[in-house]
């Protein structure tokens, strides 16, 4: 198999004595999709953190294209190619939808930090910000304040900003949490058409056992800090292991979609 | 062209619009509608706060920074105008010279206390500003020698500004352009460009990102903006834009000296002209420097002719009475507050959008 795109090793962060993430060595190639999962407080959001730059590790080292970004900040991951949709919403409130999209766009662009030149002018910006508004179906609202948007929606923008990064490393945090169902598939074709282009590395957190079944290529599993599972779908979900750990002994009722927590 | 000048953020609300022409008009030809040196005096106070405001604004409304040390910075231009006027000698050279290193000076060190505690949370810096710019002051009245202490230093300007010299005079008309109403176009024509600068770089690309930090810094950073960055060139631009409004002031007023430029009374002014005219808008510094100086200036007098109106009615000569006037300033202020959140400015644009 190829060079793999992001790799952690020996990754950990202690918070105190309390190894939230202990030792997780894993790695992601292009073209995949892999889904962590586990039961709440198994660490997957701060193993996001610590790949993106939102935490600094403990020990340990993530890479990325071969290079070690453990040191750098998120700033400099995001760069890089390291796009982060977060669990909590995470946007800017008072600015409009439209904005908000606009600065993910801009962040990329040589103007970023043009002092003298206006904001308003730079066309490219507004119609890229636009097309990604519309990818996840929000250009209705371009002109309302963040704030405002119901929840669902809030989600999808926090989706699109991400998307607007253009990254090569895609990592959704629960994307469809608190969704309404008739929202949820605008989000899940979006991840399935970027899972078609083949050349991304899409990296999924999710408790939706439906949502991981027909998305995932891989599913990494962890249970209090440590990674437990790694294999294909059917394999993982299977293995004895992930039975006891996180899916309980109750495997019928997630197979109906039901949220494991 | 206005939409140009303005980069495209217009007022937005009538009221507001029409407020804003009406000071800037009025300002435009103080010298020539009013007699008598208060207000030219405080017209060109007016003109120096607002860019003093203005630049507060883009670091505490825009960027959502925290600084008390802005005094530091205005002092610091007001005294490397003034104290090289004093000591070089009373021409346009030296006041350049005078600029130039307190910009150098000045830069240097919002860049240096950015740099350092930029990165830490936003009280912590507030108190380190606060630190800065207490030493600063204590610096510059212990320094005695050099600055004038306590005292500080009257100076004398380049000869063209000084009141005695008359460019014209036709007394048919009554216009007289000595060097005062020149020095005062001088305050004047420097602030409405530093203003208009000011308006270019809030609706850059730059300031869109300073906008996003305030917001939501920790978001801006996983976009790939380097927050420590952003908000140390923010930092210096705004205090580069206080230090021109510090040597605006040291040209008026031909003195610089700690109360005038350094004292923490002042910094808490803009905090309230900022707070009253409204954050993040920059017009807010307008509306809100132009009333606050007019209430410190006028209110006085204002008290007293109601004073004398009313004295035949029953204790309401006394609560007018112009000894008062602090009174009524403080409780201005506490209804403008309470009233108006987003200070006048975001008033007037609700207002515009509840239609």
């Amino acid at each position: 198999m190829s060079r793999p795109v992001l790799e952690t090793q020996g990754l950990t962060i202690r918070f105190g004595g309390h190894a939230a993430v202990d030792n997780v060595s894993c790695a992601f190639h292009a073209g995949s999709l892999t889904a962590i999962v586990g039961p709440n407080g198994a660490g997957k959001t701060t193993y996001f953190n610590l790949m993106s730059g939102q935490l600094p590790a403990t020990s340990g080292s993530v890479q990325l294209d071969g290079e070690d970004v453990t040191r750098l900040s998120a700033a400099e991951r995001a760069k890089r190619g390291i796009g982060r949709a977060f669990q909590i919403t995470n946007l800017f409130p008072n600015l409009t939808v439209a904005e908000n999209v606009r600065l993910a766009v801009q962040a990329k662009a040589r103007a970023a930090a043009s002092l003298w030149s206006r904001w308003d002018h730079h066309v490219e910006w507004i119609k890229r910000a636009e097309h990604f508004l519309e990818e996840v179906n929000l250009q209705d609202k371009r002109a309302s304040a963040a704030a405002a948007l119901p929840h669902g929606d809030k989600r999808k923008l926090e989706v699109a900003l991400m998307m607007a990064l253009e990254p090569h490393v895609y990592m959704f945090d629960e994307p469809t949490a608190g969704m309404s169902v008739d929202e949820v598939p605008v989000v899940l074709d979006l991840i399935k058409r970027l899972k078609a282009a083949g050349d991304k590395t899409i990296l999924l957190v999710e408790h939706k056992m439906d949502v991981v079944r027909s998305l995932a290529d891989r599913i990494v599993v962890l249970h209090n800090g440590q990674l437990v599972a790694d294999g294909d779908p059917e394999t993982v979900i299977a293995s004895p292991i992930v039975q006891e750990a996180y899916l309980g002994s109750m495997p019928a009722a997630e197979s109906k979609g039901a949220a494991v927590s | 062209m206005i939409q140009s000048a303005l980069s495209g953020d217009l007022p937005r609300s009538r009221v507001l619009s029409f407020l804003l022409a009406a000071i800037f008009l009025v300002l435009a030809f103080t010298p020539f509608l009013f007699s008598g040196s208060q207000p030219i005096n405080t017209a060109a106070k007016i003109c120096i706060f607002i860019v003093l405001v203005a630049s507060y604004d883009l670091l505490l409304g825009y960027t959502g920074i925290v600084s008390f040390a802005h005094t530091m910075f205005f002092g610091i231009g007001g005294y490397g105008v003034g104290l090289a006027l004093y000591g070089w000698g009373p021409t346009w050279t030296s006041a350049g010279l005078g600029l130039v290193i307190a910009l150098v000076v000045g830069t240097v060190l919002a860049f240096v206390i950015g740099l350092l505690s930029l990165r830490v949370r936003a009280i912590f810096y507030a108190m380190i500003t606060l630190a800065v710019a207490s030493a600063f002051a204590i610096l510059a009245s212990q320094l005695s020698e050099y600055t004038g202490g306590e005292d500080g230093r009257s100076f004398r300007v380049p000869p063209l500004l000084r009141p005695g010299s008359v460019l014209f005079d036709i007394p048919a008309i009554g216009l007289r352009v000595d060097g005062r109403v020149l020095s005062y176009y001088l305050v004047f024509v420097s602030a409405l460009l530093l203003l208009l600068a000011a308006f270019r770089i809030v609706n850059s690309p730059f300031g869109r990102v300073l906008q996003a930090i305030r917001e939501n810094d920790f978001r801006a950073e996983s976009l790939g903006y380097n927050v420590v960055y952003y908000r140390t060139v923010a930092n210096c631009l705004a205090a580069g834009m206080a230090m021109l409004a510090g040597a605006m002031s040291a040209i008026w007023v031909r003195y610089t000296g700690p109360d005038t430029t350094l004292s923490f009374a002042i910094m808490l002014d803009i905090l309230l002209m900022v707070v009253i005219g409204g954050m993040g808008t920059l017009y807010g510094a307008v509306i809100g420097a132009t009333l606050f100086i007019l209430a410190q200036n006028y209110l006085q007098k204002l008290m007293g002719v109601a004073s004398e109106a009313t004295s035949a009615l029953p204790l309401i000569p006394h609560l007018l009475h112009p000894d008062r006037w602090l009174l009524w300033l403080g409780v201005l202020f506490i209804l403008s507050v309470y009233f108006f959140p987003n200070g006048i400015v975001g008033k007037l644009r609700e207002m515009v959008r509840g239609r």
